[in-house]
């Protein structure tokens, strides 16, 4: 089929992270060409400022060098700018004459700076800031002049002033308005800003009008005159006085633009041909100047121009950092409060802290930081999502990190006090340098990426914030925060788990092939990430239905063992409860020595792991472990692990319940329970809670009157502490309202989701009301729960009576030919 | 020259699977994918020396068991940004009967 030629006008950030979108969905659908008025490849304009200030260079800040565009295929006019668009004859020609064909045109002309109509606007020094060559002027200027004033208080005005001042000139930052910043900070954040930028010796005048600018002898700007009358030195005159999207040519070809071209959800204008994304744009009345809702847009257009037709834009929630070295400063969303808002504010002026919160009936509507801004993409991902926060409200202010229990990184909390030697990912060996070099030398934004390019938080997760953090400082507003909420399933899809629950559900699916088709799944077979939570949420939906698929899961639930590093695999018998008889003990020990176990060790869920077993040996030692009534302990799954248990009442002094067979009930009720992620629980005796049931999946205190239940609770990555569910008298109704609760989180679970995040989600309030005050959904939980585990049999036992399955553990000898 | 060495018959892989076969050039994993095509990879991660024969095959992709390293069945390949790649052997599918060439 010939391709479809596509031509994008614009070769800046907004226009080529589409063409690099597209790429990723339909690399071959078409011939591409790209005009950029600008005699260079794509670079980040976000890190325009630390080249002004002398921290990177332009090399740096190039993110597709020109061998991108060839080796994919791109044919690029850089230094040509298009001024005219024919629709009729769809084509597009440059000011040089250069013309180009298109079936489908992407404008992306992003803006251009604001100059008021000030007399002597053109005399040389008076300049704005948006490109290179700006920057090269500024650069140059300030080798060999002494004064400069800066027009506008924005971000963009106090990185310039700031860059300058680096540079060794006197600058008076000139603003129209009470305070700085105001389109991102209230009056206390801005008047520290402004103290700290005062004493790296910046000069601010607040509240003037400029009359004129007045020319000096030399030709070039020499001063300034104000409204009031006041006069003042200016060799170089910086207005950053604001953008207007760059509607020139669109207008000219008479495509409809009210403050930007405007554009429908899919990014499409008022011609079905012509795309537009970036700066130029306005959506919904709105055109953006942040990066972030650049690249939502992108994507979205890119999807469209692959002719996928499933994705929509509704517009962005922004936030800004400021990238003046050393100031940290954070704002998102409605920072200002009014009528039906509350705040909560921390304010600590000799220690160079502001904090405040917006609220509105339980959500964050937005937030101002300043000296502190390590939660930053903690709060922008609440104000995004609109997360209701009415059961963290009280300790919201504390940030994320202010519970007990993260590991993995030496305790640091705030990405920007560490040194780049310090340790981030402690999985994967990652330090801070690692990260902020990839960041800058491939151009990324988003922290999946990071993840793919150095590994960091890309385990265990757990060091997730500190990585945004590094991330979103070293970007600034061009930070694309991860999507938490409705967050795709992986690359196959566009759906999140939410969805594909639901359809699974809705739908009656049942096979992995089905809610591929179903759904659109871009790819033919999903991949490692999709299948295992499909599979799972099919055999969970419908059990006895759907047929779990064993090459849709991960190896160790696929062989019932454990891989190790070395390639060998871990055993670990299910002892019940934690109790075991000498005659199991005897079978463990006559293994160990008959297979030449190499390590054996107890496990901290109360049980013996056999490592270091060759996988062609697991169906032997499996049939030896079963002669003496030892079953799979399920320590590799995504399933019910164990039970921990204390004493309790049948030893124990203090014991106040039967700890021990309440245990054992509850694990063999449970017993090949596949779950969203692991299952962990404990029964203690008595409030002493020997068994550690404050950390666990459902926790059971005996207590004389009866047990009190807690859910959601954590040891590992991340500790998290279980809340207190309900209080209940017997054995029956321990079993009932655990297997409701366990079964409620492995009907709305998300795959690896664990409960306590799942309770989070949700929140407790929900499933409180869903399985302790409606009783009735409560033993319908139950019930679902012990029909799915009837008939459930030992996969050891399996694999060692069916031949077919013991395949999986053989290796092939093959007859070699001798050369 | 080497020899075709008979493996086994197609259906003792499954689909989406692999199987290990010992050699004088150590343990070669054997996969079949979706659509009933066989490759042969050297069992071992360019990475950490993973048992590629016990990841999950998508397409013409296995994802190492051990740290989630992609690589092409055809070549051997890791997909980008890793980079690595585990030595390749011929293996070809004949009237249901695998069929492997040794190096």
């Amino acid at each position: 089929m010939k391709k479809q030629k596509l031509v994008v006008v614009g070769n800046g950030m907004a226009g080529i992270r589409c063409v690099e979108e597209l790429m990723k969905l339909a690399p071959d659908l078409y011939d591409i060409t790209v005009f950029g008025a600008e005699p260079y490849p794509n670079y980040n304009r976000i890190l325009l400022s630390p080249v002004l200030a002398g921290e990177m260079t332009i090399q740096d800040i190039i993110l597709n060098p020109l061998d991108w565009y060839r080796d994919n295929g791109i044919k690029l006019y850089m230094g040509k700018r298009v001024d005219i668009i024919d629709r009729a004859r769809r084509r597009v020609i440059a000011s040089d004459g250069t013309e180009a064909e298109y079936d489908r045109l992407l404008l992306a002309t992003g803006s251009t700076p604001f100059i008021p109509p000030i007399p002597g606007k053109e005399l040389p020094g008076v300049i704005s800031y948006r490109d290179i060559r700006d920057t090269d002027e500024m650069i140059a200027t300030a080798k060999s002049h002494t004064h400069a004033v800066v027009i506008g208080g924005g971000l963009l005005g106090l990185e310039a002033a700031n860059g300058l001042r680096q540079r060794g000139m006197d600058v008076t930052v000139v603003h129209l308005m009470p305070w700085l910043m105001e389109r991102q900070l209230d009056k206390t954040a801005a008047d520290l800003l402004k103290s700290s930028l005062e004493a790296r010796g910046l000069k601010f005048l607040l509240e003037k009008q400029t009359e004129a600018f007045i020319r000096g002898e030399s030709g070039r700007v020499a001063a300034l005159r104000f409204k009031d009358g006041l006069e003042i030195s200016a060799d170089l005159v910086v207005v950053a006085a604001g953008i207007r999207p760059d509607t020139a040519l669109a207008e000219s070809a008479k495509l409809y633009c009210n403050r930007g071209i405007v554009v429908n959800d899919t990014m499409q204008t008022y011609d079905p041909r012509v795309y537009a994304v970036g700066e130029c744009v306005a959506h919904r009345g709105i055109a953006y100047g942040l990066v972030a809702p650049l690249f939502e847009q992108a994507k979205v257009c890119a999807n469209h121009l692959a002719n996928f037709g499933i994705a929509r834009y509704q517009g962005s929630v922004t936030s800004t950092k400021l990238k003046v070295t050393g100031i940290d400063l954070f704002s998102a969303g409605n920072f200002m409060g009014g009528e039906g808002t509350d705040e909560i504010v921390l304010h600590d002026p000799s220690g160079g802290v502001y904090k405040k919160l917006v609220l509105k009936n339980d959500t964050l509507v937005g937030a101002v930081l300043y000296g502190d801004t390590a939660d930053g993409a903690w709060y922008f991902q609440m104000v995004k999502d609109a997360q209701n926060i009415h059961e963290i409200r009280d300790h919201l202010m504390f940030g994320q990190n202010s519970s007990v229990g993260d590991v993995g990184h030496a305790g640091n909390l705030s990405a920007a006090t560490m040194p780049d030697s310090a340790e981030v990912c402690g999985c994967n060996g990652v330090c801070k340098g690692d990260i902020v070099k990839a960041i800058k030398t491939h151009g990324l934004f988003a922290l999946d990426d990071v993840r793919k390019h150095t590994k960091a938080s890309s385990s265990c997760g757990s060091c997730t914030g500190l990585v945004e953090q590094i991330l979103a400082s070293t970007v600034g507003g061009a930070y694309t925060p991860a999507q938490s909420k409705d967050k795709a399933v992986c690359g196959c899809t566009e759906h999140s788990h939410g969805v594909v629950r639901a359809a699974i559900r809705d739908r009656h699916l049942i096979t992995i092939p089905a809610v591929m088709q179903a759904l659109d799944w871009k790819t033919p077979s999903g991949c490692a990430s999709c299948r295992p939570a499909l599979n799972y949420y099919l055999i969970s939906s419908w059990p006895g239905e759907a047929k779990d698929d064993p090459q849709s899961r991960f190896i160790n639930e696929r062989a019932h063992a454990n891989i190790q590093k070395d390639g060998t695999y871990s055993v670990v018998p299910r002892m019940w409860g934690g109790l075991t008889t000498p005659a199991e003990l005897r079978s463990i020990a006559d293994v160990a020595e008959k297979y030449q176990v190499p390590t054996l060790k107890m496990t901290g869920g109360a049980r013996v792991d056999l490592l270091g077993i060759k996988k062609e040996d697991l169906p032997k030692v499996w049939a030896d472990l079963g002669a003496a009534g030892l079953v799979s302990g399920h320590a590799y799954g995504k399933s019910i692990r164990t039970v921990k248990t204390c004493v309790g009442a049948e030893h124990c002094r203090f014991g106040t319940q039967r700890s021990l067979s309440m245990g054992v009930k509850l694990e063999r009720m449970l017993f090949g329970m596949w779950s969203p992620h692991k299952v962990k629980l404990a029964v203690s005796g008595c409030p002493r809670n020997c068994a550690e049931a404050g950390i666990k999946d459902v926790g059971v205190i005996g207590v004389d009157s009866g047990y009190e239940l807690y859910v959601a609770g954590n040891g590992g990555i991340k500790t998290e502490v279980a809340e207190f569910l309900c209080k209940v008298k017997s054995d029956e109704e321990v079993m009932e309202y655990s297997g409701a609760f366990l079964q409620l989180y492995r009907e709305e679970g998300y795959y690896l989701e664990r409960t306590c995040h799942y309770v989070a989600r949700v929140g407790l309030d929900r499933v409180k009301a869903a399985m302790v005050d409606d009783a009735l959904r409560r033993k319908e939980l139950y019930e679902r729960l012990l029909f799915s585990l009837q008939d459930y049999e030992d996969p050891w036992t399996q694999a060692v009576q069916q031949p077919t399955l013991r395949r999986e553990y053989e290796v092939i000898q093959i007859k070699e030919v001798a050369a | 020259m080497s020899e075709w060495i008979k493996v086994c018959a197609l259906d003792e892989i499954a689909p989406q699977g692999s199987r290990v076969v010992e050699s004088s050039q150590g343990r070669i994993a054997i996969f079949r994918t979706a659509e009933d095509k066989v490759f042969g990879l050297h069992d071992k991660c360019p990475h950490k020396g993973g048992p590629l024969s016990q990841g999950m095959v998508n397409g013409d992709i296995v994802t190492c068991p051990l740290h989630g390293w992609k690589l092409g069945l055809k070549d051997g390949e890791a997909v980008a940004p890793d980079k690595g790649c585990a030595k390749s052997f011929a293996v070809k599918l004949d009237a249901g009967t695998v069929w492997l060439k040794l190096n």
